[in-house]
């Protein structure tokens, strides 16, 4: 694209940012849309300011993959310390600051860091990282791919700042308002623009199953943001709509996006990193071709269906309930398609798990992956989920899936791909990626056993009757027995976000060790076969 | 272009690509896991067909089961109602002092008021019935409105200062200080006076003063002793329990500008079965009269 054209976009980006900001009916709005403003006349700065004959474009665009992956440990880190914060204010409610630090506004803070800003950067870097190298060509789309990538910081601004300042869609895992919605929908075609048109320009004859994973992840999620965010504003100038849905409606469709929010964010895009950073990680060819086929077409087809498990025993009609339950049992299998390939890929690298603490995080990522899409569907069984809905069983759940899954196969693509896009052929201390492993490993353990414990305990007491029939336990004497494992489970919280830490630090100085190498080879397209 | 090779390890061919160094073995699919696969397909064909699933233009399949939620739980309701149905109904229409007298009867009513307790009253009262600031302590025999059965249930069935209901128990105590009844002089004095009533330290000088305010501004409710008078729901003043706290300061304070309790009417939202378990269980905390 000419560049004039280019300028003359962020110049009406800016105009209509100013003309958001001058007509502004609440804070928020007014605040978003100076941050809109900022970001048009940075982009504007920068376009004018950089020489374009520096760009060769006969090697791999890994500008964007180099910054996600400081993006994906800065966040990540941001991420753990709000979620130790939120469980402390579960442990001690005093860490409740009225009013931007309420649980209500942490809570969505964290989980949407830790899913988009920290799930979502290792996404866009691994999968532009990926897509090129197994398609053998350059990105395409130019400076497309800088859009998506500070796009999407923009939009975690946008929504991290609009929930402390109490500004919320109420949807669960969606909470952003109406404008933030379409700035995501924006930026997130531009990423299926950039992603696809690699792909379609490819210069390998087949389509890598990685590339599959990530382009079923992005076309997926965009069909359900874009139609679970339907609403409609009360004013254009101003933060506010409502919901196009209502009622048990609306928590369907809340929930069938919530639901494929994990298996398609969380699951199928991080089995795409899965299908690549292994493989060369262990050096050892993908275990079955065929099992990958079969589990991606069923993981695909049969995810969709599953979300009503998530509204058991509510105003949902019996047999979306059903459909909901039997499809997250047959899930079961295909799920663990993608464990199996993953693990079978091992066999002949084994060893390598003594002396690789990366390829020791990735098989670790398997193992928890494996136990929370077995966990998944068994309590998506109507009579298991009687009692653990609603309870910390299923936090627990979620947390080895995000901490032992997305967390573990994250950290090892971070760790790998440092060394590829950075000048630093080696990372600046492996022993620190062992303490990593170890900090976070038993972070989750105790995560998850506190949670079990505790959540069958909170389910258990809910239900608890005397010989007369009457209910045993109050609510509020449930929440006092919570306390300790509440404590415990910050504890674990804290273990995983030191091994955080270590981490940046150990990605930040490998970083600054290497800069002033001389490494450029590895960028350069290879001639074709 | 795809050339095929065998690989040492599994001893099975590649599919013959190659992306960036990743090659591809063409291992079938594990046996075990297709058949659970299939395993699983073949049980959720059969939970469909036997619970509701499939939605139709108007309606659903209802399954061989015709299963149905609601009434699975309108089902369970019943049965608890019915278990217990003949207790009910003499709950329901016996007189609370009647059905304290009853051993068999009490038991039930004062296990359901516990179990009701909980979930309505301890967030006020505390889950021991202990009380704390403004929320009188429901198990010693300080009663604010009466502590026989039938004053605690008339309490919680009207409330207390409750709006909505209008058979509430209602007391207003007048603002002497806002609405300049009494001078400053004489609140301090008042207070002192109050004071004195329990052993609570005090300006000897100020005891005349304000014995004669106490006399006449605050006898009329809080009786001539200070002793208090449920009929219209006045605290002792005379003993060592206190509602809210009693320093120098907060007594001039409630004088001055009175705090007033609010309770709820429970009828209305809990009935009378439970209204009748609940005098029951607070009577037998220890402080029934």
């Amino acid at each position: 694209m000419h560049k004039a054209i280019k300028l003359s976009i962020a110049a009406c980006v800016g105009f209509l940012a100013l003309f958001m900001a001058a007509n502004a009916q609440d804070f928020v709005y007014e605040f978003h849309s100076y941050l809109f403003l900022i970001s048009a006349v940075a982009i504007t700065f920068w376009l004018i300011a950089r020489k374009e004959d520096n760009i060769n474009l006969n090697s791999y665009m890994d500008a964007p993959v180099r910054i996600g992956v400081i993006a994906t440990v800065f966040w990540g880190v941001i991420g753990f310390a709000v979620g130790v914060f939120a469980s402390s204010q579960l442990a001690w409610p005093d860490f409740n600051i009225a009013p931007w630090f309420n649980f209500g506004r942490v809570r969505p803070l964290h989980t949407s860091i830790v899913i988009f800003a920290f799930g979502g950067n290792a996404l866009l870097c691994t999968s532009f990282y990926v897509v090129q190298r197994t398609c053998r060509v350059r990105l395409f789309g130019g400076d497309l791919a800088s859009f998506v990538f500070w796009g999407y910081q923009l939009f975690i601004v946008l929504a991290g700042t609009g929930y402390l300042l109490g500004n919320s869609a109420s949807k669960e895992y969606a909470e952003p308002e109406w404008y933030i919605d379409i700035w995501l929908t924006i930026v997130w075609v531009a990423y299926l623009v950039v992603f696809l048109g690699t792909i379609l320009k490819r210069k390998e004859p087949h389509i890598y199953v990685a590339n599959w994973f990530y382009l079923a992840f992005i076309i997926t999620i965009a069909v359900l943001h874009v139609i679970n965010a339907l609403a409609i504003p009360v004013s254009l100038t101003g933060s506010k709509s409502y919901s196009l849905f209502s009622g048990v409606q609306d928590a369907m469709i809340q929930w069938w996006y919530g639901h494929n929010a994990v298996g398609f964010f969380l699951t199928a895009g991080f089995l795409g990193m899965m299908y690549y950073f292994i493989p060369k990680q262990a050096m050892r060819p993908v275990y079955s071709y065929r099992l990958s086929i079969v589990h991606f077409w069923s993981l695909t087809f049969l995810y969709i269906w599953a979300g009503p498990h998530h509204l058991h025993y509510t105003a949902l009609p019996d047999w979306a309930q059903t459909l909901g339950m039997v499809f997250s049992i047959m899930l079961w299998m295909p799920s663990w398609g993608g464990m199996i390939n993953g693990l079978m890929t091992m066999s002949g690298a084994w060893d390598k798990i003594r002396t690789d603490p990366i390829i020791r995080m990735m098989v670790t990522a398997l193992a928890f992956y494996g136990m929370s899409t077995f966990e998944g569907p068994m309590l998506a069984i109507k009579s298991v989920n009687a009692l653990s809905h609603y309870t910390e069983w299923t936090i627990g759940h979620v947390h080895s899936g995000a901490l032992g899954w997305v967390g573990m196969i994250s950290f090892g693509a971070i760790y790998f791909l440092t060394t590829k896009v950075f000048k630093s052929d080696n990372l600046y201390s492996v022993k620190m990626v062992n303490w990593h492993f170890w900090l976070a490993t038993l972070g989750i353990a105790a995560y998850a056993s506190v949670m079990w414990v505790s959540g069958i305990m909170q389910g258990l007491m809910w239900r608890e009757y005397d010989s007369e029939g009457f209910l045993v336990y109050s609510f509020a004497e449930t929440v006092d027995a919570m306390h300790p494992f509440y404590v415990a489970r910050t504890i674990a919280g804290i273990l995983y976000l030191s091994g955080g830490l270590v981490m940046a630090y150990n990605i930040g100085m490998t970083i600054l060790a290497g800069k002033d190498n001389k490494k450029t080879s590895l960028t350069v397209l290879p001639s074709s076969a | 272009m795809s050339k095929k090779e065998s690989d040492l390890v599994q001893k099975v061919e590649t599919t013959g690509y190659e992306w960036d160094g990743i090659k591809e073995l063409n291992n079938p699919l594990p046996r075990w896991w297709l058949y659970v696969f299939y395993s699983t397909i073949i049980f959720a064909v059969c939970y469909a067909i036997y619970y509701p699933s499939i939605p139709l233009i108007k309606g659903y399949t209802e399954g061989f089961s015709g299963y149905s939620s609601r009434e699975e739980l309108e089902h369970e309701m019943a049965e608890v109602q019915s278990s217990h149905a003949t207790i009910l109904e003499l709950i329901k229409t016996m007189d609370v002092s009647d059905i304290q007298s009853d051993p068999k009867l009490a038991r039930f009513a004062t296990a359901g008021g516990a179990s009701n307790f909980k979930v309505y009253c301890s967030q006020c009262h505390g889950s021991g019935a202990q009380g704390g600031v403004g929320y009188p302590n429901l198990s010693d025999d300080d009663w604010l409105w009466g502590g026989s059965i039938k004053q605690i249930e008339t309490t919680i069935r009207h409330g207390i200062r409750y709006e909505a209901d209008e058979d509430t128990r209602f007391s207003e105590m007048p603002a002497f200080g806002r609405d300049q009844i009494l001078s400053k002089e004489q609140i301090i004095a008042v207070a002192n006076y109050v004071s004195s009533l329990s052993g609570l330290e005090h300006e000897d000088s100020l005891i005349d003063l304000g014995a004669m305010v106490f006399a006449e501004n605050c006898s009329g409710c809080h009786g001539d002793d200070g002793q208090g008078i449920n009929e219209v729901g006045a605290p002792n003043l005379a003993d060592t329990l206190w509602l809210y706290d009693n320093s120098k300061k907060a007594i001039i304070s409630q004088i001055i500008n009175p705090q007033h309790g609010v309770m709820p009417a429970w009828d209305d939202r809990l009935g009378d079965i439970i209204v009748k378990e609940l005098a029951l269980y607070v009577h037998g905390l220890g402080g029934g009269e």
